[in-house]
């Protein structure tokens, strides 16, 4: 039994390793062209670590080119999102956790079958919509389009947080006379604040990536996001690899960042979600 | 009691108003979402079903009349269509299919204590993270020959006859954006998997030891019947989603070579954006929806019959 136990668990370890190597390798080899130096990109293009590193391509990228406009976008447009959609989705998820009302029935449906139809399909429509109000090449538009994607989801995840928070404490606090938006936003918020964190960082990083209904509905470069900017630069400049993968490292910071930060309550929140779904 | 503050209308004192604020409570909690759903969401999937019967094309002034059934009709006799619902079978199918098994064997291996389980985890998980252009670009990049190591380790190997790209290979373009959408997607399906393996009660396994079961026999007759109904439903959700998912076509091959990698999805926004035919756009989103709607019909049904048998 023993030798055994011990080559199961070397297989086990051995497979868990070869995993994260398999999931890292990528991100390694964005860094790693992203520091080599132009004259020895190609000569040295298979190897695991170039001779000799350098920073100038993020000197460049950050000096030379619209990507710190881009990032600037890309952050308010983000951040914005993510916040709008956390206060949302906060309150109409309190609403599902805490009251049963006729409606609670068909404001779920409504809220998974957004989940459902393809999102290409609204790409025309939005469009005609937000052209004539002069919503289209503008940042705000782009926020509005973000947050009601992202607030069904999210909902669901705030409601399954709310769902894990006894009833007793806010029934408490109104019997001592408060008002039930009091009790919610005085004793129930607080407690929620890790579920709030998962919220804000996963609504942040779905519109830190989104990508064609940037490119649909922003034009210009003022009001262009990380994506878009990343796209042309790849289509304009395709030789320049080294700048590039640099631009890409700098996009990927903030999108690891708040994926750190919530990783653990994510899955806290898709497990109580997906069982609900 | 501080009443009036409780609701806008609560101020009026009368007790009919009072029931009906409280009635209304609900309803004012989730307003502001449900109408930005309704007003970005719903309302732009109503016109665009209308486009769908329409010649609709941007920036022509003479566009908008009623074609009726006129899209549907050419969209039968275009190949470019057929080719590109083949194309999404195609990598709707492999692309859940390997993240489910991968995902799967993921969530077992993590299911397992062991020192360092959560820097693991985090490291596993991380490439979710990445946003999904940034993945696709990525991968362009590793199947480039000029700056990437695969062609060259596939030519190694005695895979490819030459180290090179094969997101230009007709043939074998498809397998770069489904490589990339496995990576990409492996997390999301380890995620839910490991939260249902770690709701299962622990003594129903150690019950089976004791009658002597082995591994197999207790993955199979435990393990796979508790998964059953989660399966079902983050299959049916992913494929769903990825059938959806243009993303890493655009960013990595946009649709070629020869529109071998083109799939409904990415060939929509093909109409949509440089085109900007959107009546036909609109008609080829709403087979797609059709087609899911189906899909999502059947497992559902699938999964009701699983759960009444177990």
């Amino acid at each position: 039994m023993r030798p055994k136990r011990l080559g199961f668990t070397i297989l086990h370890r051995a497979a868990i390793l070869a995993y994260i190597a398999f999931a890292l390798f990528p991100l390694f080899w964005l860094l790693k062209v992203s520091i080599t130096p132009n004259d020895l990109l190609y000569g040295e293009g298979v190897r695991m670590w170039p001779s000799r590193s350098t920073f100038d391509h993020y000197v460049f990228v950050l000096e030379h080119s619209d990507f710190p406009l881009f990032f600037r976008n890309s952050l308010i447009v983000s951040l914005s999102t993510a916040f709008i959609v956390t206060a949302l989705a906060s309150i109409a998820g309190y609403a599902l956790s805490r009251f049963a009302f006729r409606g609670k029935f068909w404001i779920v449906g409504l809220m998974l079958l957004t989940q459902m139809f393809p999102l290409v399909m609204l790409i025309a429509p939005i469009f005609k919509i937000l052209s004539p109000l002069g919503l289209t090449n503008s940042l705000t538009g782009l926020i509005i389009v973000y947050v009601a994607f992202n607030v069904p989801f999210a909902t669901f995840l705030m409601q399954s947080f709310f769902d894990g928070i006894p009833k007793d404490l806010e029934e408490a606090a109104m019997i001592d006379g408060a008002t039930r938006f009091k009790a919610f936003r005085q004793i129930i918020l607080p407690l929620t604040l890790p579920g709030i964190a998962a919220t804000l960082g996963f609504v942040f990083t779905a519109a830190w990536s989104e990508l064609l209904f940037a490119l649909m509905l922003i034009s210009g470069v003022d009001a262009s996001t990380f994506p878009v900017g990343l796209l042309s630069f790849v289509s304009k400049f395709s030789v320049d690899f080294g700048q590039m993968m640099a631009a890409g490292v700098l996009a990927l910071i903030p999108a690891c960042l708040f994926f750190f930060f919530i990783q653990r309550y994510l899955v806290q929140g898709l497990t109580a979600g997906a069982v609900k779904g | 009691m501080t009443e009036a503050a409780r609701a806008p209308i609560g101020r009026d004192r009368r007790p009919f108003m009072r029931r009906f604020a409280i009635a209304a409570e609900p309803y004012l909690y989730s307003a502001p979402a449900l109408i930005l759903i309704a007003a970005v969401m719903l309302v732009p999937l109503v016109i665009g079903i209308s486009y769908a019967f329409r010649n609709v094309i941007l920036l022509d002034p003479f566009s908008g009349g009623f074609v009726g059934l006129e899209h549907f009709r050419e969209m039968a006799k275009d190949k470019a269509f057929w080719l590109a619902l083949r194309n999404t079978v195609s990598w709707t199918g492999w692309s859940v299919l390997l993240q489910f098994v991968f995902g799967l064997i993921l969530a077992l291996l993590l299911d397992q204590p062991f020192k360092g389980r959560g820097l693991a985890q985090a490291l596993c998980f991380l490439p979710w993270a990445v946003p999904s252009f940034l993945s696709g670009l990525n991968w362009a990049w590793m199947f480039n020959p000029v700056i990437g190591p695969i062609p060259h380790w596939l030519y190694g190997l005695g895979i490819l006859p030459a180290p090179d790209n094969i997101l230009a290979d007709p043939k074998l373009a498809m397998w770069g954006p489904i490589v990339a959408n496995v990576w990409w997607g492996i997390p999301f399906f380890a995620i839910t998997l490991l939260a249902a393996l770690q709701a299962i009660p622990r003594d129903l396994y150690e019950a089976a030891a004791i009658d002597g079961a082995t591994p197999f026999q207790r993955f199979r007759s435990i393990t796979l019947p508790f998964l059953a109904p989660t399966i079902a439903i983050t299959v049916m959700l992913r494929t769903v989603w990825i059938a959806n998912f243009a993303d890493l076509i655009v960013v990595m091959t946009n649709g070629g070579p020869a529109d071998r990698t083109q799939i409904i999805a990415s060939y929509i926004f093909t109409q949509a954006f440089r085109r900007l035919d959107f009546g036909y756009a609109s008609a080829i989103a709403m087979v797609l929806l059709a087609l899911l709607l189906v899909y999502s019909l059947l497992i559902v049904l699938l999964r009701q019959t699983l759960l009444k048998e177990a």
